[in-house]
């Protein structure tokens, strides 16, 4: 396998774009990544999308996006895993520039969600489920995190006012983060008297509808030195699959997924937990980033809503998570959002995170998962 | 909308609760597999799932999807049953904020949902507060 480098990052402002179209969203925001990286080749390309055909009415999006990023006929493959799909994709760039079976592979990630109304994103997004007996039943995303959450109450005695804190400390720092949807701070106050979407969950618990797309340009890293760019080597790249029925878990509040990926992940960069400055995780609720950074191994299991009480994993803290703003403060448009993660570990590594930049960060992981955690993609970026 | 095709699939398990116990080492699938998820065993005996047991884990739906949006606010839950299988449905009869962990229920055979005023009605079981 050879070494592989990340020479290009791109990323537009993410919120309800009702004035730009899915391939427009989606060109704008390749063309950073190709001027980023300088060079002005693409051997090949992928593209993480949960569901643009329920989404937009528009699948075969490879061939799209290929033909008006100017660059028919190169090979371009859409990957699909939920909101794990982008995450997917930039493992299957990697895959393809270690083999040796491609030089310069973009990897972009998109969803364009406000095309449809509220209930219909809810449908869509709730595909990711198992239709046949959960679903049927009428379950949601919400629904299903909420009764993680509750078993995690019940059995650690996690708090109400914890699960906030997580969105507080999101939203924080997406307060510093120009392209997040929600760039504000909030108060766990307010996190308490917002809206009921299934209990205990409320509406500033969950991570928003969001349009956006985000990109990756990967090159040998070997090509990337003689280019003189800053350096940022994928080091380590995981992966697992768990029961997308989340009745199906032995532990209904532990992501066995995470945790696998994690371990494969580091173990091909060797590198322990410890050796990372930084973490970018898929918040798409506030319980799930207290379940994330236990199967991490940032903290023991049970331990993650009293770590981030402890401010652990605060900005300033030892293990900082979610610098970016995360799902919650940041947008969630499924598909892009496992690249948009490895957009900000690569800026941090550089150094050019502006006012959230982690400083001297020179290790970082990102940690991508589709619906409960059926599915889930761990990376790891070290700074040369 | 689901074709009828997929609806009338289901009924072994929606109606008749049918899952499968593992010939080899005792596992009870629902829905019913082709390979033992514990095991990898591929033959099975026919079992009728237990009707009661307790919840583990339980929500409050109140922003609902289609075609469930007339329901909202409603209780779903997980439930383990007294054979050890672990299911997710509605648990209905109930006063939301009386739902609790460890709380015993039944399965009953209910109507799940409708697809309009001239559409398909599902039918499947769910959970009552014993
Ligand atoms: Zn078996």
């Amino acid at each position: 396998m050879r070494d592989v480098a990340v020479i290009g990052v791109g990323m537009t402002k993410w919120g309800e774009l009702w004035e730009k179209s899915l391939r427009t969203i989606f060109v704008e925001t390749a063309l950073l990544a190709v001027e980023d990286a300088g060079i002005d080749k693409i051997d090949s390309m992928y593209v993480g999308c949960m569901s643009s055909g329920l989404f937009a009415g528009q699948e075969h999006i490879g061939s799209l996006f290929a033909d008006y990023l100017g660059r028919k006929p190169v090979p371009a493959t859409r990957v699909e895993s939920a909101c794990c799909s982008g995450g997917l994709a930039l493992r299957q760039g990697f895959i393809e520039v270690a083999s040796g079976m491609s030089d310069v592979v973009l990897v972009g990630g998109i969803e364009k969600m406000t095309d449809v109304g509220g209930n219909e994103a809810t449908y869509a997004l709730g595909t990711a489920a198992d239709q046949e007996y959960e679903g049927f039943h009428g379950l949601t995303f919400p629904a299903l995190y909420a009764m993680m959450a509750v078993d995690h109450m019940h059995r650690h005695g996690t708090t109400r006012e914890q699960l906030a804190m997580v969105a507080v400390k999101n939203h924080e720092n997406g307060s510093r983060n120009p392209l997040a949807q929600f760039p504000f701070k909030v108060t766990v106050d307010m996190v308490l008297k917002s809206v009921l979407v299934a209990d205990p969950l409320r509406i500033l618990d969950c991570s928003p509808i969001t349009d956006g797309a985000a990109a990756v340009i990967l090159c040998p890293a070997d090509m990337a030195r003689k280019l003189k760019k800053p350096v940022v080597r994928i080091a380590g790249s995981g992966q697992a699959t768990d029961t997308i029925a989340l009745s199906s878990r032995k532990d209904l509040s532990w992501m066995e997924s995470t945790h696998l990926a994690a371990k494969a992940a580091l173990a091909q960069a060797k590198r322990k937990i410890g050796d990372m400055d930084l973490f970018e995780v898929h918040d798409c609720f506030t319980i799930a980033e207290i379940m994330i950074i236990e199967a991490l191994g940032l903290v023991k299991k049970g331990q993650g809503g009293k770590a981030v009480e402890d401010g652990l994993t605060a900005a300033g803290g030892k293990f900082p998570v979610n610098a970016s703003g995360g799902l919650k403060a940041k947008g969630h448009p499924v598909g892009a959002t496992g690249v948009a993660q490895a957009v900000e570990v690569v800026e941090q590594l550089r150094g050019h995170a502006g006012e959230r930049q982690v400083k001297g960060a020179k290790r970082g992981l990102t940690q991508n998962m589709g619906g409960t955690g059926g599915s889930a993609v761990v990376h790891v970026f070290e700074a040369e | 909308m689901q074709s009828p095709a997929r609806s009338w699939r289901e009924i072994p398990q929606r109606y008749r609760l049918e899952a499968a116990k593992c010939a080899r080492c005792g596992f009870i699938c629902f829905p019913p597999r082709l390979i033992c998820p514990e095991c990898g065993a591929r033959e099975f005996g026919p079992h009728k799932l237990a009707e009661s047991g307790k919840v583990l884990t339980y929500t409050v739906i109140r922003v609902a999807p289609q075609p469930f949006c007339d329901q909202s606010p409603y209780a779903v839950g997980i439930a383990e049953l007294d054979d050890g299988v672990r299911l997710t449905a509605q648990i209905v009869d109930c006063d939301p904020a009386a739902l609790k962990v460890g709380m015993r229920v039944r399965i009953e055979f209910r109507k799940v949902s409708e697809e309009g005023e001239a559409g398909v009605i599902y039918y499947g079981y769910k959970l009552v507060p014993e």
